[in-house]
C-alpha cells in the first residue's frame, strides 16, 4: 500500500445557512486503500463527497482529490472517480446495456471500447443474464450491482460509494462488499466507502473516519482507535462497540 | 462537447420515441392535414378569383378553412409542442436519481442543460418543418398549385419565426422543471401560463383599454380617445407571445398585407393608399415591417432560456 495520498481536506466546510453540515473537516485517504467513511444519517457524509467531486461548493477550507483542487477541476477529478450516488436512479425504459451506453458516452468512450467495457463490467457483477432487460424491471440489489457496473465502466482509480448495501438484502450485501474488497485487492483501485453498516465496513476497511454532526471525530485504523478508547487490552473490540462510544460521547 | 452531444443524442430518441410525442404528432397532423384541406377546397371554388390571388400557395397557410387557419393553429397550439417537451425536462431526473448520476460523469454541467434545450429544438424543427412540407405536397396534390421562389422564401422565414416562438415554450417549461421539484406541478405551471398568456392577456388587454379611454360606440367620443384606447389594446396585447407571434408573421405569410397596425390608428393617407393599391409587399419590405416583432420574440426566447441556464448551473443537484 502506498502511502501517497489520494483525499486531502484541511478544513473542509460546507454551511447551510446557520448549519454547518461539513465542519472543519481534516482527513486523508491513501493511494491503494479502502477507507470506511462512517456515521448516522444526517452527518454530512453526501455533503462531503459532493465537494469532493466538485458537484456542491465548499463554504471553506481546501481539498485535494487525485491532486486535483475540485472547485477548479471538477472534470478531470471526475474522469478519475467514479461515484456511485446513495439511491442511484436508471431511465426505467433502457435496458442495462443502454443504460451502460449511455453512461460511456458521457465519458467520451469509443463504440470498440464500450462494447468491450461493457461486457467485462457486466460480467464482473454477474448481471449478464440480464443485459437486455429494462432497468425498470430490476430489483434493488440487480439495481445496485448496475450502479456498479456504470461507475467501472470509465476504469476509475478511485472509487466513492455511498451507502452501496443500503436497502440490499444481507446476502446481497455481502456479495457488493466481496465485490468491493475484489476490486481493491486486484485492480488497486482506491475506494472512499460511506456507510453506516459497522459490520461489512469493518470486514474490508483498511480505516475508518467517524462523523457525527458534520464533525470527523475519530480517523484511523480500528485497531489505533480501539487503543484510543480503550486503552490496550486483551479484548479485541469490534467497530460497533468503537462506534458506540464516540457517539455516546459527542 | 462530448457530453453536449450524448446528451443531445439520448434526449433526441427519447423524444422520437416517447409515447407522447406521438400523440403530439399525430394531432398536429391530422388537424393541419384538415386545415390545409379545407383551405384548398376553398381555393379550388374561388379559382375565377385567382388572378386575385397573387400568391395562391400562401394562402394554403392563412386562408381560415373551417374554423382557423394553418398559421392560426400554430400561434394557438404549437406552444403546446414546446411545454410536453420539456416541463419534466429537469425534475423527472431529478426525482428518478439520475441527474446527479450524469453530472457525475466528466462532463460540464451545462452540457445536461444545453443538450436537452437543443434537443427539444430539433425535434420542435423536424415537426414544424414536415408539418409544412405535407402541407405542401398536400396542395400541390388537390389544388395543383406551385410555390414560386418568392413563396418558398416567405415559408422558409415564417418556419424560422416559428421555431423561434415555439422554443420560447419549450425554454419556459424547462425552467420550469428547473424551479419546480414535482413533475405534476411544472406541467400545471406551464399549461396556466400559456393559458394566461395566450388567451386571456388579450382579453386583458381590451379591458384595461376601456377602463382607461373609454370607447361607447353609442356616445360620441374624440377621435383621440380612440386612437389612445386602440394603442393602449396593442400595447398590453403585446405581452402575449401568441400577439408578437401573429405579428411577427402577418406580412411574411400573407404579402398582400403591408402593416401590422390596425385600421384605426392609420392615418388618413396610409388608409387610403392600404385600400386603393392593393399590391404585394416585397419580401424584404415584408421583413422590415415586422422585424421589431421577430426581434423581440428571439429575444423571449433566448433570455427564457439563459435564466434556465443560470439557474441550472447555480443550483446544488444531491440526487
Ligand atoms: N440543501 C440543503 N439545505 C439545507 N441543509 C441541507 C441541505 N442538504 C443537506 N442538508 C443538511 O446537511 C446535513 C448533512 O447531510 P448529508 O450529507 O446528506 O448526511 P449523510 O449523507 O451523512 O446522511 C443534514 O443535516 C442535512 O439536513
Ligand atoms: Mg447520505
Amino acid at each position: 500500500m502506498g502511502t501517497e495520498s489520494i483525499i486531502e481536506t484541511t478544513g473542509l466546510t460546507k454551511a447551510y445557512g446557520p448549519h454547518r453540515a461539513v465542519n472543519g473537516l481534516d482527513v486523508r485517504v491513501n493511494a491503494g486503500e479502502i477507507f470506511g467513511f462512517l456515521g448516522p444519517n444526517g452527518a454530512g457524509k453526501t455533503t462531503t463527497l459532493l465537494m469532493l467531486l466538485g458537484l456542491t461548493r465548499s463554504s471553506g477550507g481546501t481539498a485535494r482529490v487525485c491532486g486535483l483542487d475540485p472547485s477548479r477541476h471538477a472534470r478531470a477529478i471526475k474522469q478519475r472517480v467514479g461515484y456511485l450516488p446513495e439511491n442511484v436512479g436508471f431511465y426505467g425504459d433502457m435496458t442495462a446495456v443502454e443504460s451502460l451506453q449511455y453512461v460511456a458516452a458521457l465519458n467520451g468512450m469509443g463504440k470498440q471500447e464500450t462494447h468491450e467495457r461493457i461486457h467485462e463490467v457486466l460480467q464482473l457483477v454477474g448481471l449478464e443474464q440480464s443485459s437486455r432487460k429494462k432497468t425498470g424491471a430490476f430489483s434493488r440489489g440487480m439495481k445496485q450491482r448496475l450502479g456498479v457496473a456504470e461507475v467501472l465502466i470509465k476504469a476509475p482509480e478511485v472509487l466513492f460509494l455511498d451507502e452501496p448495501t443500503l436497502g440490499l438484502d444481507p446476502e446481497g450485501a455481502i456479495q457488493l462488499i466481496d465485490l468491493i474488497q475484489s476490486l481493491n485487492q486486484e485492480r488497486q483501485i482506491t475506494v472512499l466507502l460511506s456507510s453506516h453498516h459497522l459490520h461489512q465496513v469493518q470486514k474490508i476497511s483498511h480505516r475508518v473516519g467517524i462523523m457525527i454532526d458534520g464533525n470527523l471525530v475519530a480517523e484511523g485504523t480500528i485497531e489505533s482507535l480501539a487503543e484510543e478508547r480503550f486503552g490496550l487490552g486483551e479484548k479485541e473490540y469490534t467497530l460497533e462497540e468503537i462506534y458506540m462510544k464516540y457517539f455516546q460521547e459527542v | 462537447m462530448q457530453g453536449l452531444y450524448a446528451v443531445f443524442t439520448k434526449e433526441l430518441q427519447d423524444h422520437f420515441s416517447s409515447f407522447r410525442f406521438a400523440i403530439l404528432f399525430a394531432l398536429i397532423a391530422m388537424v393541419s392535414f384538415i386545415t390545409s384541406y379545407m383551405a384548398a377546397i376553398h381555393l379550388s371554388e374561388n379559382l375565377e378569383n385567382l388572378s386575385s390571388t397573387r400568391f395562391p400557395f400562401l394562402t394554403l397557410f392563412s386562408t381560415p378553412g373551417a374554423v382557423f387557419s394553418m398559421v392560426q393553429f400554430v400561434a394557438f397550439f404549437g406552444p403546446l409542442i414546446g411545454l410536453v417537451l420539456g416541463f419534466d425536462a429537469i425534475n423527472r431526473e431529478r426525482a428518478q436519481g439520475t441527474l446527479i448520476k450524469v453530472v457525475s460523469q466528466p462532463i460540464y454541467r451545462d452540457a445536461v442543460i444545453n443538450g436537452k434545450f437543443l434537443a427539444g429544438v430539433a425535434t420542435i424543427s423536424i415537426m414544424l418543418t414536415s408539418i409544412v412540407l405535407v402541407i405542401t405536397g398536400f396542395g400541390l396534390a388537390i389544388v395543383g398549385v406551385v410555390p414560386g421562389v418568392g413563396e418558398i422564401g416567405r415559408l422558409i422565414i415564417y418556419l424560422v419565426i416559428s421555431i423561434f416562438y415555439v422554443s420560447f415554450w419549450l425554454g419556459l417549461s424547462i425552467l420550469f422543471s428547473i424551479l419546480l421539484k414535482s413533475v405534476a406541478t411544472s406541467a400545471l405551471t406551464s399549461v396556466a401560463l400559456w393559458i394566461f398568456l395566450s388567451f386571456f392577456v388579450t382579453l386583458g388587454a381590451e379591458a384595461v383599454a376601456n377602463s382607461v379611454a373609454p370607447v361607447d360606440p353609442n356616445k360620441n367620443v374624440p377621435p383621440e380617445m380612440v386612437i389612445q384606447n386602440a394603442k393602449i389594446k396593442k400595447m398590453v396585447s403585446l405581452c402575449s407571445p401568441m400577439v408578437l407571434y401573429n405579428d411577427a408573421t402577418a406580412t411574411i405569410i400573407d404579402p398582400m398585407r403591408n402593416t401590422t397596425r390596425s385600421l384605426v390608428l392609420m392615418g388618413p393617407m396610409e388608409e387610403l393608399l392600404s385600400s386603393r393599391f392593393q399590391n404585394p409587399l416585397a419580401l424584404t419590405q415584408s421583413i422590415l415591417v415586422v422585424l421589431p416583432y421577430i426581434t423581440v420574440l428571439i429575444a423571449i426566447t433566448l433570455v427564457c432560456f439563459t435564466v434556465s441556464y443560470l439557474v441550472f448551473m447555480l443550483q446544488e443537484i444531491r440526487t
